[in-house]
């Protein structure tokens, strides 16, 4: 039998139960999003990857920029993915390998995000171990020498966080947050990444010229005795300026880091990783999946004669018991000029990217 | 009672049955399945990467990326039109992808004196950037060889006179002499493949085989020692890839 006592607590209990239902009472719907898709991406490739079941929203844009920006995902809350992912760095970082959070490098180059839902085969990663931008988003956070962290921690902080149920239920109708909505959103989020406003980029377009420098460049780039970085690396009609494909370029004789590899199982695949796209180079150095050349010239200089032969090396390796095509000091500045081309500063500074 | 009804119901289904299997159709779905062999033995992208063919010239070599293009399937009737279906086709064996191509477009039935397509594209289609989907698989050419998009990639590795494993590329594309950039001199490589007549009655398959060996043989016996890669810009070396690809497709059969 109740108490007077008793009854009052139970309509407190149901004043703070009609309370709570108060606050979580919200009309579920997201205003769509949908990705604003580059003309010179339209008129020249196939549509982004968007799956069905994770459409863009506004909300859940705005909940993945602040879970990217967070470090509330890391296990001591000291390292959110912006910081091995930064916005001046194309969204990668300086760095050769990057710190987690007990200060232990990785053994990989920070990957650059952009254009990430044009990766068409969906395999991301150097080594394309995971498939599909949300699985991707999955990985660091758990990683022991990345965030380190847990999801059930990463849920239990988000969870009792004074905003971020509020920010799911308006993106995802839940308040109830899970690791799937979690990188739902910060899939959103990267897939808004789009850079498509280099000076090159202008050029094509008819708003804006390019040196002669870099046309030459450019030349040098597209011709199969010279440069032939076209085959990976796009062109003018394929804009993202990478296959996203799996080749070895000959960096190493001897292979150790086996790649695509390891992944796959195949020795055929040893050494291979995917081709990084050249776009934002003058913000994404140091290069290569293990960020070992700190100047774009060093690059430039492997392909001209610095090939390492091994038994993967990809067919498009020219010259490789020389070492390479042997450019010309002026091919190699020409091609240089034309790269930075590629850069695309009002896609770092874009006030939607940045942490505001 | 049950019995006359599960009787008369199985006479139904055989008249149902027999009656389709009469109807003749007006129009029927054409499929075209696309297999590859080394003079004779089968190759699929599992074979890939291993040194295990040797060529007309004597090299060893392997395949490592295959990939090509094929247009303008074509059914020749007897009064001189043409049924041209609609689409291409980029046949990509490393992948295992468009290994087949159904048309969208259904055929009459009826008797045709020529089934055709081409290898690559002709001038009227070889237009550059016009296919968002080939642009995406950066299969274009550049602009200082006429533009357009290649015919076929055909890539691996050969065992050179000095013994070394070496890459070679066999790129075909529009033969392209740019020796003076501004008067490119062209010639037409996109190969006409005839299957030969064939009476379509019904939905049909063809099934075409790809000899790869045929590339490297005939008329032109292959030195990969020497034609190993930068081949899209050496206009002779895309003159005889034409020549010896007018043998390496074959209708292998025509089934129903």
């Amino acid at each position: 039998m109740l108490t007077k006592k008793g009854l009052h607590m139970v309509f407190l209990l149901l004043i703070v139960s009609c309370t709570n239902e108060t606050v979580e009472q919200f009309t579920y719907g997201p205003t769509p999003a949908p990705l604003n898709i580059p003309l010179i991406f339209e008129q020249n490739i196939l549509a982004p990857i968007i799956p069905f079941n994770n459409p863009q929203t506004v909300e859940g844009i705005t909940l993945g920029k602040k879970l990217f920006f967070d470090p509330i995902l890391s296990a001591n809350n000291t390292q959110a993915c912006a910081d091995c992912h930064t916005p001046e760095n194309a969204f990668t970082d300086a760095n050769r390998f990057s710190e987690g959070i007990d200060g232990i490098l990785g053994n990989r180059n920070s990957m650059p995000l952009f254009n990430l839902a044009w990766n068409y085969d969906e395999k991301f990663f150097w080594d394309g171990r995971v498939f599909s931008l949300e699985h991707q988003a999955f990985e660091p956070v758990t990683n022991p020498i990345e965030m380190k962290s847990t999801w059930q921690q990463v849920v239990d902080k988000l969870q009792t966080h004074q905003d971020y149920p509020l920010l799911f239920n308006k993106a995802f109708g839940t308040s109830t947050i899970d690791s799937t909505l979690v990188t739902r959103a910060i899939a959103q989020f990267e897939r808004t990444l789009i850079s498509a406003s280099s000076k090159f980029d202008k050029y094509l377009i008819g708003e804006g010229t390019l040196t002669v420098q870099e046309l030459n460049g450019f030349n040098v780039f597209m011709d199969e005795t010279k440069g032939d970085c076209f085959h990976c690396h796009g062109n003018a009609n394929n804009p993202l300026w990478t296959d996203n494909i799996f080749h070895n370029n000959g960096l190493d004789a001897v292979i150790t880091d086996l790649g695509l590899g390891k992944v796959t199982g195949d020795p055929a695949d040893n050494g291979k990783f995917k081709s990084p796209s050249l776009r934002n180079l003058a913000f994404t150095a140091p290069y290569m999946h293990d960020g070992r050349f700190v100047t774009l010239e060093e690059v430039i200089n492997h392909y001209s004669e610095g090939l390492q032969n091994s038994p993967t090396i990809d067919p498009l390796m020219k010259k490789v018991s020389q070492g390479g095509v042997h450019l010309t000091n002026e091919e190699k500045r020409d091609l240089k000029a034309f790269l930075f081309s590629l850069s695309d500063e009002a896609f770092i500074s874009n006030p939607a990217f940045l942490n505001q | 009672m049950k019995k006359l009804i599960a009787v008369s119901f199985a006479i139904i289904t055989l008249m149902a049955c027999q009656s389709d299997d009469q109807t003749i159709k007006s129009e029927a779905t054409i499929r075209f399945n696309f297999s590859h062999n080394w003079d004779g033995t089968i190759v699929t992208n599992t074979d890939f990467n291993n040194t295990q063919y040797t060529n007309a010239h004597g090299e060893t070599l392997s395949i490592e990326k295959l990939r090509y293009l094929i247009s303008k399937l074509t059914f020749h009737q007897s009064n001189g039109e043409k049924l041209v279906l609609e689409g291409y086709i980029l046949v990509d064996v490393t992948n295992g992808t468009h290994l087949s191509f159904s048309s969208k477009t259904l055929v009459p039935t009826g008797n045709y004196t020529n089934v055709s397509f081409l290898f690559g594209f002709d001038n009227e289609d070889n237009i550059s950037g016009a296919y968002t989907d080939l642009n995406s698989a950066s299969w274009n050419v550049p602009e200082t060889l006429g533009g357009g998009y290649h015919y076929m990639q055909l890539e691996g590795k050969y065992i050179n006179t000095l013994n070394e494993q070496t890459g070679y590329a066999y790129h075909a594309i529009r033969a392209a002499d740019n020796s003076d950039p501004d008067n490119i001199i062209f010639q037409d490589t996109f190969i006409e493949v005839n299957l030969g007549s064939v009476i379509i009655s019904n939905d049909t398959s063809f099934n075409i085989e790809m000899n790869i060996a045929e590339w490297f043989k005939n008329p032109n016996t292959w030195d990969l020692n020497i034609l190993y890669n930068s081949l899209m810009p050496n206009f002779n070396a895309q003159v005889m890839m034409f020549e010896n690809g007018q043998d390496v497709f074959s209708l292998e059969s025509v089934s129903p």
